[in-house]
């Protein structure tokens, strides 16, 4: 390991009590106008308006604060969140800067305070940004016309199995036609919302070159087929060099192609879904494109697709007609809507500006050293004990993430990768991602180190890893009870998945510690 | 202009580039890309506008597109149906760009401590506004949380039925029927509108006892109602569903429980409803999410799709931690065998609301729930009283349509004479509901003032004239 000396770090304790603990009787934290006299007199009384039954009769409990109070509460919470002030390397999410520029623009009025259902002639310039950007996707993806309205790629996911209905009842095969066949190294999402819109899920296990093989996709293709739901690179960094072949396969059976582009970093103007058949795509705005993740959303998974599905997308579109911009509102074949209005539209103004910020040459360069410091990565992680390397006999380099291991080190300490995972933030190093369900890597971890982290950082993260796996092999315990230097110690999580323990709610919460204590 | 690097990434300048190549081994990247082959690569390389790669240039170009949007702060505007322009803090505008809550996923328990406690401060809080004790994490939207809600209801009752107003939201209607899947899938679930009472716009309780069967899987009833009109007897709603072995599902803008009675009030056994009421600024319909909630009971929380957390304690005594609960039942979980999906959601929204709760209280939801009620009804009745202008329905909260009939006009025709004087009317119905003619409905909130409804008076007598 390294001889660097690693930095002093403890995060901020606050003890913070539950909002609703805090406050006393009486105090404000935002007051509301008195009604105007002459709206009181005309209007009566909430007795008078509301029917006794349809009146709330208890206030609720919620807490009474001072606005400072709950400014500072908040603040202290926020605190109590690492959230990328450490580094992360948080391998299928593409952490990235979100300029604050784009922050500034999308929070004054002309982008707040607009609503959806006002004239298109007030809403020229987010119309041009909304088009602006579908054809800037058009061109990295070769397809025809992009959607933002899916709220995340689950979400775009969720638009494609949709889309899929409509698509093979419009020929009238949506009876036949029942299944959709994804991998088992697919994000999670893919198979849940095809099984959620009503299709059954077939799945394709990985062989030994670590993606399935083109005679499993074979076997697997029948009259059923609706489509094939499918990501490349997967998250292991490995890129199926069959899969044109995989798309003409699936048309041959008569199923759609859509290609999940959650890996898309690396691949950046290297590769356009639609020359490689794929009839639709999806890119993450909130990952590949700039836009802030937001712990979960507000996010946007663009969907775009071959001009054949145009028609089937959901509404509304945004159309250019010489230099004004239009709503098309609905469409005779669409599948209406995925979710209300056209989508986080804040988030598809952050991800032009990102787009017209690096520009063509831009991306290229993210790609490159998004793949750079990935491989950079590999040789020093390698040499720490106990690291080994998913498909470990796959020698190419692997794209802009690559899966690894702890399993050796777990068999030799006992000590487990989410035991590494919450000592390393005790370095004030935000948390790795491991792997989707079901692992097929034991003990796995995923750095990705895309474009935004330096050598240096990328360099201390190794360095705490392998300080972290030292410990394991020679001071397991202080591992496996960490982290001490965190907002909290270990949580206790045992008790979650107990119905007389949970509680999603402070008033769940009270009423199971009386019912323990009665 | 390549030799340069570019402020978002910090291996771009050629010789730090260099240095890694150099580190691992190659000369250009180019060589890593091997996994790739060459009929794979774009035909063509990629050709996007120039790049704006310094900030001033592109602030200026983000200025100059965005600056020709004619904005609600500017314009008075009465605009509502699925998002509201509210008044929102400017605390919670201050929590909503905190980077630690922006910028990054996810951390472990303890790391993240600080944003799970805000996200169950978010459940709780609602809970209380909704006297309902299971509360999960948001979803993208009310539309999407009926859907989700309707599908919990199916699995629970094994029936395909579901009893809706007759009067709906297109948006939100549209979002529902696609989560219910088109008739022919394994999972279709059939949306029957039953008819609501043309003199209150609340549904027709005959109707519904009527429609009633032992194929309903629910009843799905909006207070207030997509257009306004708030049911006067809810517990009979509940109590009809309940006798047909149905459950009742709610949706419930937040925003008005300060003085409309909470779902658990009435024994809902699922509420819906929006969060972007919730201290959200509209952003053109970015601003939406939606939540679902229900009792705290094993049968109801078994059939969540979201992901959800509880209190839990930690490894030192006393000390409190957040974990997630019934993710296994989650698509992270099961895949295809999970309830439905989830995944990225607007959980940044969650941390807003809590923020905007905490700031409101209980006497700031009854101020605001009391403020908006009577400042809606006070611009009813002086619309009311415009000749040839109507308004629909008596009891409403915060939306109310607007019959403009018998003056002639088109609300198309009313809605442009009204921009001209820098108005934004309401939304015109006359295409999504197309048995109320030309109607409009019409949004008032907190931020319209008496002298903003007069104004609006004085256009329309204008207008109609």
């Amino acid at each position: 390991m390294s001889e660097r000396t690693l930095r002093r770090y403890h995060a901020a304790v606050w003890d913070e009590p539950i909002v609703l603990e805090l406050g006393r009787e009486g105090r404000r934290g935002m007051l509301l106008p008195a009604p105007e006299a002459e709206v009181r007199a005309t209007a009566g009384s909430v007795e008078a308006l509301i029917p006794q039954g349809a009146r709330r009769q208890r206030p609720p409990e919620l807490p009474q604060l001072s606005e400072f109070e709950v400014q500072r509460h908040y603040l202290h919470l926020s605190q109590e969140t690492l959230g990328m002030m450490g580094i992360s390397l948080f391998g299928t999410c593409t952490m990235k800067y979100n300029p604050r520029l784009n922050e500034l623009v999308t929070a004054r009025p002309w982008l707040a305070e607009l609503h959806p259902g006002q004239d298109e002639e007030t809403l020229q310039g987010v119309l041009e940004i909304v088009h602006s950007l579908s054809e800037i996707l058009c061109e990295l993806s070769g397809m025809s016309q992009f959607v933002f309205q899916p709220g995340g790629g689950a979400d775009a996911a969720y638009t494609q199995a949709c889309i899929t209905r409509a698509y093979h009842e419009h020929r009238g095969e949506l009876a036949q036609r029942d299944e959709i066949i994804t991998t088992i190294q697919a994000h999670p999402c893919n198979a849940a919302t095809a099984a959620a819109a009503g299709f059954k899920v077939v799945t394709l296990p990985l062989e030994e070159d670590g993606y399935p093989s083109v005679a499993a996709l074979e076997a697997a293709v029948s009259e059923r087929t609706a489509a094939l739901m499918v990501n490349n690179p997967d998250d292991m960094g490995i890129y199926n060099p069959n899969i044109r072949r995989w798309v003409e396969i699936v048309h041959a059976a008569g199923g759609l192609a859509f290609y999940d582009h959650a890996n898309f970093n690396g691949v950046m103007s290297r590769l356009r879904a639609r020359e490689l058949g794929f009839d639709a795509c999806m890119f993450m705005l909130h990952k590949t494109f700039g836009a802030p993740k937001g712990g979960g959303g507000p996010a946007v998974g663009a969907y775009g697709c071959s001009e054949e599905l145009v028609p089937f997308l959901p509404r509304p579109l945004v159309r250019r007609d010489g230099d004004r911009y239009t709503i098309e509102h609905e469409g005779p074949l669409s599948i209406g809507r995925v979710r209300e209005f056209w989508g986080n539209v804040p988030q598809v103004v952050k991800a032009y500006s990102w787009a017209r910020a690096l520009g063509a040459e831009g991306i290229r360069r993210a790609a490159d050293l998004s793949v750079l410091a990935n491989n950079y990565m590999e040789e020093r992680l390698l040499a720490i004990r106990g690291v080994s390397k998913s498909f470990p006999e796959l020698t190419a380099p692997r794209l802009e993430m690559t899966r690894y291991s702890l399993a050796g080190m777990t068999e030799e300490t006992g000590v487990t990768v989410l035991d590494v995972q919450n000592r390393m933030v005790d370095y004030g190093i935000d948390a790795f991602w491991l792997s989707h369900e079901p692992w097929i890597v034991p003990e796995p971890f995923t750095p990705e180190a895309g474009e935004l982290w330096s050598k240096e950082d990328i360099d201390y993260w190794i360095d705490v890893l392998a300080a972290v796996v030292q410990e394991a092999y020679e001071r397991p315990e202080v591992v496996r009870s960490a982290p001490h230097n965190q907002a909290i110690h270990k949580v206790d999580g045992s008790g979650a998945d107990d119905p007389e323990r949970w509680a999603t709610t402070w008033r769940a919460y009270q009423r199971k510690q009386n019912l323990a204590v009665a | 202009m390549t030799s340069r690097a570019h402020p978002y990434m910090a291996n771009s300048a050629p010789e730090l580039r260099d240095e890694l190549c150099r580190a691992v081994g190659v000369s250009s990247p180019d060589e890593l890309f091997a996994q790739i082959p060459a009929d794979h690569l774009t035909r063509t390389p990629i050709e996007l506008p120039p790049p704006l790669a310094s900030e001033v240039e592109l602030s200026r170009h983000l200025r100059s597109i965005l600056g020709r949007n004619v904005d609600c702060e500017r314009t008075l505007s009465f605009l509502g149906g699925g998002c509201w322009q509210h008044h929102v803090p400017a605390v919670c505008d201050e929590i909503a760009t905190r980077t630690e809550f922006l910028t990054p996923v996810w951390g472990t328990p303890s790391s993240d401590h600080g944003r799970n406690q805000a996200w169950f401060e978010f459940s709780s809080q609602l809970g209380e506004l909704l006297e309902l004790d299971f509360v999960g994490l948001p979803v993208y939207s009310w539309g999407c949380a009926a859907g989700h809600a309707l599908r919990m209801a199916a699995r629970l009752t094994g029936r395909d039925v579901v009893l809706i107003p007759d009067l709906m939201d297109p948006e939100r209607l549209a979002v529902m029927r696609t989560y219910c899947e088109p008739p022919g899938m394994r999972g279709h679930i059939e949306l029957r509108a039953v008819p609501t009472d043309p003199a209150t716009g609340t549904l027709d309780l005959d109707a519904l006892e009527a429609a009633l069967s032992e194929r309903a899987a629910a009843v799905y009833v909006e207070i207030p109602g997509a257009l306004g009109a708030v049911e006067r007897d809810p517990e009979r709603i509940v109590a009809l569903a309940h006798a047909h072995g149905a459950e009742a599902v709610v949706g419930a803008d937040p925003i008005s429980l300060g003085v409309l009675a909470p779902p658990g009030q009435y024994g809902a056994d699922i509420a819906v409803g929006p969060t972007q009421p919730l201290g959200v600024h509209m952003n053109c319909g970015g601003g939406v999410g939606g939540f679902i909630a229900s009792r705290d009971e094993e049968r109801y929380a078994r059939e969540y799709p979201t992901l959800q957390v509880s209190l839990c304690p930690t490894t030192e005594p006393g000390e409190r931690g957040f974990s997630l609960t019934l993710f296994e039942q989650s698509s992270y979980g099961s895949r295809e065998l999970g309830n439905d999906w989830t995944g990225n959601s607007v959980y940044l929204w969650a941390v807003v609301n809590a923020a905007y709760m905490s700031l409101l209280g209980p006497a700031g939801f009854a101020e605001l729930g009391e403020l908006i009620l009577l400042r809606s009804h006070y611009a009813a009745r002086r619309l009311g009283a415009l000749p040839g202008v109507a308004v629909r329905w008596p009891g409403f909260f915060k939306e109310f349509v607007v019959d403009f009939n018998r003056t002639g006009r088109t609300v198309a025709a009313i809605n442009r004479a009204l921009r001209e004087r820098d108005i934004f009317g309401g939304g015109d119905l006359s295409s999504s509901h197309p048995q109320l003619g030309q109607s409009a409905l019409y949004c008032v909130t907190e931020i319209h003032t008496q002298e903003d409804i007069d104004r609006l008076v004085a256009a329309l007598t204008e207008v109609l004239r």
